[in-house]
């Protein structure tokens, strides 16, 4: 499986380290409910298809990667970078 | 006279072997059980038999996507052990690994269950330590275990690499003599030959599209052959968990599904007499009785529903056995598979009612599913037909990770790659 860094180009997947789903946001930390704390630590869409999903380029530039990629044929769609170099950084 | 016997084979074999039936009927959907099972794995099989067998439920449907015995039942390294440090593990799988202990007569069938033991091989005084915990913590609960150094483990395995140049010197183990292997697709075919001689239904090639709902329960499944109803559903579908639980409405289960990948060598001589795992990866290794070296180890770490894992991991997998057993590095690797895990977010199962009224639960098995499979069948049997948890279960609730009752076996939080 080839990952897509936008730093580095097409990389093997072994170079990275996957950091799992995308797609909880994290509550305000402000949130003092636990309800939405319990959600976004053990809540998993886990979808079969399409998942959004984050991979750090452990062994290349080190950068948190948000990955779009199908989880029944591993089909890399795109990755873009987030953080302090990704969009709105 | 039993269905499978010695005097059987020979009786039959005088009449031209024309008295078989076959092991299980191709059963026709009806259009109302008093309980359906979603899913004709090793753990729905069980259910099924328990269901008839302790309970007297007799109206039992099992209905599954494929044909029996091509799923997880089939796709894994078939150890059977109990040797785990949290009580709430350690009385369950000790339920279950006496329960394979009477399995073959229980279920007329052989499943070839053979006790050859498991030995967790420690690499540093530290980790022989922990297992000296982890074994103590057994002997409390009436498990064996036993804690060997260097020297009685050359005895048990003498095609280890003991020596001090090993890359990670070995320096003894923790033995569970009673735990070993079984064979997986006698598992699956024996429980569906018991459960149908009880009268349960098995429903082949009936993949679940939809969950009927009547004023918010769950009354029955659509499947292609048709709808079927019961009062009572159970969904017992290891990796396919989330999506089946999304036809009934549910989604945020604490479940990730990954691709847990077994391999099989070429068949060799007699090399390793019980099941090894290497204590300084993640790797554990027996041999079949035809021979082949049956290995396996970690997950591919990332979600997958694919029943087929990537080189890395085969390679990994590989090295980590050439680590112990330098001897095989010329043996040729025949097939390799995988399963697709549903690897819960503690580590440890989930067998509850819910949570839809008429909906039970039986999922989260990570690698743990396979040795599992007499226990579960007979605590989720317990828990739908009683409406409430079986003791030994009682603690894989659903609710638990809200509560923060985890039972994290390995200490590794959240992170489902991880168990």
């Amino acid at each position: 499986m080839l990952i897509p860094c936008p730093v580095c180009g097409q990389r093997d997947a072994g170079e990275f380290f996957y950091r799992g789903d995308a797609t909880a946001a994290r509550p305000p930390l402000e949130e003092e409910a636990e309800r939405p704390w319990v959600e976004y630590v053990y809540a998993r869409h886990n979808p079969r298809g399409e998942h959004l999903e984050f991979w750090q380029h452990a062994h290349g530039c080190r950068q948190l990667l948000v990955v779009r990629r199908n989880t029944e044929t591993h089909e890399v769609f795109e990755a873009r970078l987030v953080g302090p170099f990704g969009e709105g950084g | 006279m039993a269905e499978y016997s010695a005097l059987r084979v020979i009786s039959e074999g005088l009449r031209g072997n024309r008295g078989w039936r076959p092991a299980w009927r191709k059963a026709e959907p009806k259009p109302r059980y008093d309980v359906i099972i979603v899913g004709g794995g090793g753990h729905g099989l069980a259910t099924a038999y328990y269901l008839a067998k302790n309970h007297g439920i007799r109206q039992v449907a099992v209905v599954e996507r494929g044909p029996i015995g091509l799923g997880n039942v089939g796709r894994n390294t078939t150890i059977v052990r109990s040797n785990y440090l949290l009580p709430e593990n350690y009385h369950f799988y000790e339920w279950s690994l006496k329960l394979w202990e009477g399995l073959s007569h229980e279920l007329n069938y052989n499943v070839m269950f053979s006790q050859r033991g498991v030995l967790n091989l420690a690499h540093s005084p530290e980790q022989l330590d922990a297992y000296a915990e982890r074994g103590n913590a057994m002997r409390l609960a009436g498990i064996d275990a036993d804690l060997i150094g260097r020297e009685a483990v050359g005895q048990l395995c003498p095609g280890l690499d003991l020596s001090e140049e090993a890359r990670f010197p070995v320096v003894g183990g923790l033995i569970q003599r009673r735990a070993g292997t079984a064979r997986h697709d006698a598992v699956a075919w024996g429980y569906a030959h018991a459960a149908d001689r009880l009268g349960v239904d098995i429903i082949e090639n009936a993949p679940v599209t939809d969950f009927i709902m009547e004023a918010g329960e769950v009354a029955g499944v659509v499947t292609p052959r048709g709808e079927i109803r019961a009062e009572k559903v159970g969904v017992a579908v290891a990796g396919m968990t989330s999506e089946v639980m999304r036809l009934a409405g549910i989604d945020g289960l604490p479940i990730e599904s990954h691709v847990l990948q077994g391999f099989v060598s070429e068949p060799v001589k007699p090399l390793v007499n019980c099941v090894v795992t290497y204590g300084a990866g993640h790797m554990y290794v027996s041999q079949s009785d035809k021979g082949g070296l049956v290995f396996g180890g970690s997950l591919d770490f990332y979600n997958s529903y694919a029943q087929r894992g990537n080189l890395p991991a085969v390679h990994e997998m590989a090295r980590e056995l050439l680590a112990v057993f330098p001897n095989a590095a010329r043996i040729k690797l025949l097939r390799s598979w995988g399963g697709v895990m549903d690897m819960s977010l503690d580590g440890s199962p989930i067998i509850a009612p819910g949570p839809l009224p008429g909906l039970y639960l039986n999922c989260g098995w990570c690698y743990g599913g396979f040795k599992a499979t007499p226990a579960s069948g007979w605590c989720f049997a317990h828990t739908i037909a009683r409406e409430e948890p079986h003791a030994l279960s009682a603690p894989f609730t659903l609710t638990r990770f809200a509560e923060g009752r985890h039972i994290d076996e390995a200490g590794t939080g959240a992170m489902a790659g991880l168990h």
